[in-house]
């Protein structure tokens, strides 16, 4: 029965097909650095899910965001597991996406003909760094305050337009419940949305080119 | 391999990834439910004597309404709410209260002095002065508390679901 419906499906939807080139590629002998991209990319749907349910109770105003994660930390049932899965996966996820991109440049991976793979992994980094700076302030706590007072004060120090970027940043001169809810909607929206997307064309490069194989002595 | 009477490689794999898969699932997927109907199975009950004042105040004959807050604290904030009862002495030696809370769906109703009656504003539910259903669609006569008085003073049990 269920083979059934499979070829029934299959038939229409081209799942063979599909399979056969994402998961049957013909890959080079590698090593245990070449599992850091698929590290990476698991943290973030780890993130994306732990992130969605914190949703649930989180409240990007300054009069609740402590109280609520105070809430998810000692109320909810497991609240303190989900928040704790998001903080560590969060470094877990720069420090993997940051190996991952050492890997890639120690094997000069980057070279022709996958310039373009490397450009959106860079591009990748600095967003999941943006969710870092962003998702530090969420808390709402002493040390979230005076970290995103400096980041945006390091931002304003650039010459000419730096008054302006950190304007931009804290949505006017101060850090204030405007700065909570544009970081907050940048770490759960923009920057989401984005990563997901680049992930997605840094995946179809991946599968269209191949992988590189370990450089040998004389590469 | 196909006449063997043993599982294959193959199957033994399916089976072990099926079953570690399965707790794997069971230890990912029960916090995940937990967590989100957690609130729902932590409501407190709700069981209190409220004071509603000497029992001087409230005339003979005309239902007067009381209104007191209760204060709940849900999540990260507190929950004022706000409930009404109607303290009814038909006669002086008689001590009825009942809630203003129409049994229909739950809007607040009021008593009409003209007709007698306590009249719910959402779907002309009617109840007469002893939160009796005399017309409109409430299922059920008006919620009446439990009452004592002590040294003159009236007190409801007020019991929250």
């Amino acid at each position: 029965m269920a083979a059934k419906v499979f070829t029934w499906l299959d038939e229409r939807l081209g799942l063979t097909p599909i399979y056969n080139t994402v998961f049957d590629r013909k890959v080079p002998k590698v090593n245990w650095w070449y599992t850091l991209g698929s590290a990476t990319l698991f943290l973030f749907v780890l993130q994306a899910v732990t992130g969605i349910f914190l949703s649930v109770y989180y409240v990007p105003s300054p009069d609740h965001a402590y109280e609520s994660i105070q809430y998810i930390m000692n109320g909810v049932a497991f609240g303190w597991l989900i928040r704790g899965i998001h903080h560590w996966g969060a470094s877990l996820m720069v420090f993997f996406a940051f190996i991952h991109m050492l890997r890639t440049f120690y094997y000069a991976a980057y070279k022709y003909p996958r310039e373009v793979t490397w450009l959106t992994g860079v591009v990748l980094l600095l967003a999941t760094l943006g969710m870092g700076f962003t998702g530090y302030l969420l808390p709402w706590n002493q040390r979230a305050y005076w970290a995103t007072t400096v980041g945006t004060e390091i931002a304003g120090t650039a010459p000419f337009i730096g008054g302006f970027i950190l304007r931009v940043l804290r949505g006017g001169n101060d850090l204030s419940a405007v700065t909570l809810a544009r970081f907050f909607a940048v770490h759960i929206w923009f920057l989401p949305a984005a990563i997901a997307l680049i992930i997605g064309f840094h995946l179809y490069l991946v599968i269209r080119i191949g992988i590189s194989a370990v450089p040998k002595e004389d590469d | 391999m196909a006449d063997s009477p043993h599982i294959d490689r193959r199957q033994f794999v399916n089976v072990v990834l099926a079953f570690l898969g399965t707790i794997m699932g069971v230890m990912v997927g029960l916090p995940a439910i937990g967590y989100m109907i957690s609130p729902a199975t932590k409501v407190q009950k709700k069981d209190d004597w409220i004071p509603v004042g000497p029992l001087e105040k409230y005339p003979v004959g005309t239902p007067t309404l009381f209104s007191f807050n209760r204060t709940t604290v849900n999540g990260w904030e507190k929950t004022v709410n706000s409930f009404g009862a109607f303290v009814v002495r038909s006669s002086p030696d008689q001590l009825k209260v009942f809630s203003n809370v129409c049994t229909h769906l739950s809007c607040r109703v009021n008593w009409n002095e003209g007709v007698k009656e306590y009249i719910c504003p959402c779907h002309d539910g009617h109840f007469d002065a002893e939160g009796r259903v005399t017309a409109g669609p409430p299922p059920k006569p008006l919620r009446e508390y439990e009452t004592k008085v002590e040294n003159g003073n009236v007190f409801i049990h007020f019991i929250e679901s």
